[in-house]
């Protein structure tokens, strides 16, 4: 059984790693100066003329690199944060996160106008903040002393405050240039747009402590997933493990968001399309959930930059578009 | 058993409906409305006193410049204000019996956000297109967020919970604000969008308000003649059907009320959220259950808390504008969490 198990979620993940590798070669050979999967292998090998190297190392891969590595901390996060509220339609978009990085992007941008172009790197920090101080605002809202946090009222919270915040957001549109605002939009719709390798090198750090770290709490997930009584009653202290387990989904989902822009709906649609395929226990999940995240933003990139060339629809609103109306789905499925 | 019985106390005192109450904040309501008209037309950029705000409504003048100030710009806005504060918290009224759900609002639900990709796509394909097919498109785009959050709601199994309306219009808000995002950003028509939603009222026309008053006075027309029907359907469906109550008539009728009056409001004044919420529960907790009530004390309090709002945001930081929706949501978003907090049977 186990064996079976394991096995079927092999088949899934190769699968998916084949999908990126073959999404990878797509996304390379589009664009305005494109390169032939022939090409790109003589240039990973040395052969390459100089022009196409610049593009493959410096403008592609950096690009795709980022684009994995979002789609797959947003996909993860997502992962955790449904089991940990027990709610199927979790993301870390309701947590606020998009909505609070977003906010400070913009506060940023309106207070030092004509930043867009130059500091970037001060903006995923910012980003981040952002996005960890208003999980951590939502969180407090949405706690009561006598039961701790539900996990509905953990969702209608961050509905509100991310509508709150959108709602201010408005008041600092209309102070900014017409370049700045274009910026600020462009980012909040979720466009890979930190794509060079100090990005890449930025966003590694966060991947490569939480995510052992969720690895090492999956056993804890699938207890808390059964249910508050029966994990307290299996001897866990059930609100300090949501605790930390909602702290490592906002330092994941942040950091994504950070260098991409408010990409929502993939920490939906990645552990769902996952949990059908190879069951609910979050040791397989995780990983395969991971690939599968990855796969799903690297192909909403993609599709983004080739749709209407030359120019470019933010990977968020092409994830949104598909994201969204599975979402509905799922609710009309949903059992109450 | 001593708590059981005191929560069966207040639930009486909640199914109370105060008629007295309802007459007081009616008449009240108008009074203050109108004084609130005149203090909102005197107070703004150019200052005016109440003499010719007077004499500008009554005996026109139209060589004075203050008069021609709250002839075209000052009385329009206002009126405007006061006739998306009623449609808001009428649609709101309607939506909260008709569901029976303590958070429905046409923003939380996905219709403003419906209505605001019907404009971006009248702003980037149709530049010129007048004022009323603009009301109709901001309709049919409240329309198609409607089917999609009622439909979806109501496919699921345990039927319309609150919560799922309320994630099923987050959704539909999420997946009509990317295609308007993406609108905006290919036509680069964003900031045009956000400063027709953030100016409020502040654009409108008499010849705006020649559509808009037939339409809002008949929607609110219509909902208070239905308004019997929807306090049945609020106590629940069985029971209104087995008063005699057409439901499904009767709920046809209503959605039909709820688009017209959220349709038109925003697109006189984009995506304010939080009237719709806040109103009805206000109007409720004074008036108590009984929608004859209900909707007529909503619409005077709604128009009361645009009227002011306006005047608010105008004056706060002149000579800016600073966005109404923003003011709404301060008070909004803790009240959206009070009520969230509150609420534990049917969520």
């Amino acid at each position: 059984m186990m064996k079976k198990k394991l096995r079927r979620n092999m088949t899934v993940m190769i699968v998916f790693i084949a999908l990126i590798i073959v999404i990878f070669l797509i996304s390379v050979n589009t664009g305005h100066i494109r390169l032939s999967p022939g090409e790109v292998f003589a240039t990973f090998f040395g052969n390459g003329t100089d022009q196409q190297k610049l593009i493959l190392f410096e403008f592609r891969l950096p690009r795709i690199v980022i684009a994995v590595l979002v789609g797959a901390a947003l996909a993860v996060s997502g992962t955790v944060l449904q089991g940990l509220s027990r709610n199927a339609l979790a993301d870390p978009g309701i947590l606020g996160i998009n909505s609070g990085a977003g906010l400070m992007v913009m506060l940023y941008v309106a207070f030092f106008p004509g930043a867009s172009g130059g500091s970037i790197f001060f903006l995923p920090i910012l980003a981040w903040f952002g996005a960890a101080i208003t999980a951590a605002f939502i969180y407090i809202l949405s706690y009561k002393r006598d039961e701790g946090i539900s996990p509905t009222r953990l969702l209608l919270t961050g509905i509100a405050v991310a509508a709150g915040i959108s709602a201010f957001t408005i008041v600092l549109t209309l102070i900014l240039s017409p370049e700045d605002y274009q910026f600020v939009a462009t980012w909040m719709a979720g466009s890979i747009w930190g794509s060079n390798w100090q990005f890449v090198l930025a966003l590694l750090p966060f991947i490569a402590v939480l995510m052992p770290l969720v690895m090492y709490k999956a056993s804890v997930l699938n207890i808390l997933s059964m249910g508050d009584q029966l994990a307290t009653g299996l001897g866990i202290n059930v609100e300090r493990e949501r605790r930390w387990l909602l702290f490592i989904a906002v330092g994941l989902a942040g950091a994504a968001v950070s260098v991409s822009g408010g990409i929502g709906f993939v920490g939906l649609i990645a552990p769902h399309l996952v949990r059908s395929l190879i069951g609910p226990k979050h040791q397989f999940l995780l990983p395969t959930v991971a690939v599968v995240g990855g796969f799903l933003v690297l192909l909403a990139d993609t599709i983004g930059r080739s749709i209407i060339q030359p120019s470019e629809v933010p990977a968020g609103i092409v994830v949104a578009v598909i994201g969204a109306p599975y979402f509905l789905y799922l609710l009309a499925r949903s059992k109450a | 058993m001593a708590k059981e019985n005191t929560t069966l106390a207040t639930d009486k005192t909640k199914m109370r409906s105060r008629p007295l109450a309802a007459t007081l904040i009616l008449t009240v309501g108008v009074v203050l409305l109108g004084v609130s008209v005149m203090i909102a037309i005197s107070f703004g950029a150019a200052d005016i006193t109440f003499n010719d705000v007077w004499r500008a409504v009554f005996s026109f003048d139209a060589s004075s410049h203050e008069q021609q100030v709250i002839r075209e710009l000052r009385l329009p806005r206002v009126l405007g204000a006061l006739l998306v504060g009623a449609s808001f918290a009428v649609a709101g009224a309607i939506m909260q019996g008709m569901t029976r759900n303590p958070l429905a609002d046409s923003g939380l639900l996905g219709l403003n956000a419906g209505a605001v990709l019907a404009m971006a796509v009248c702003f980037a394909f149709f530049p010129n297109t007048s004022y009323g097919m603009l009301i109709v498109f901001s309709f049919l785009g409240a329309a198609v967020s409607v089917a999609l959050v009622f439909g979806i709601g109501s496919m699921a199994k345990g039927g319309l919970t609150p919560l799922r309306l309320v994630l099923a219009g987050a959704a539909v808000s999420a997946l009509f604000g990317a295609l308007s995002e993406g609108i905006a950003l290919y036509f680069r028509i964003g900031q045009d969008l956000a400063f027709w939603y953030a100016g409020g009222v502040s654009g409108t026309r008499w010849s705006h308000l020649a559509i808009l008053v037939p339409v809002v006075v008949l929607a609110i027309g219509g909902a208070i003649t239905i308004s019997r029907s929807i306090t049945l359907l609020s106590l629940g469906e069985d029971i209104a059907t087995g008063l005699g109550q057409k439901t499904k008539h009767i709920k046809l009728f209503g959605t039909l009320i709820v688009l017209v009056l959220a349709g038109s409001a925003v697109s006189v004044i984009g995506p304010v959220g939080f009237v719709g919420l806040i109103i009805p529960h206000l109007t409720r907790y004074i008036v108590g259950v009984d929608y004859r009530f209900i909707i007529p004390c909503s619409a005077v309090l709604g128009a009361l808390l645009l009227i002011w709002a306006d005047l608010i945001a105008r004056t706060i930081n002149p000579p800016y504008e600073t966005p109404i929706g923003a003011l709404i949501a301060l008070i909004g978003v803790p009240f959206f969490l009070y009520l969230a907090r509150k609420e534990r049977r049917t969520l």
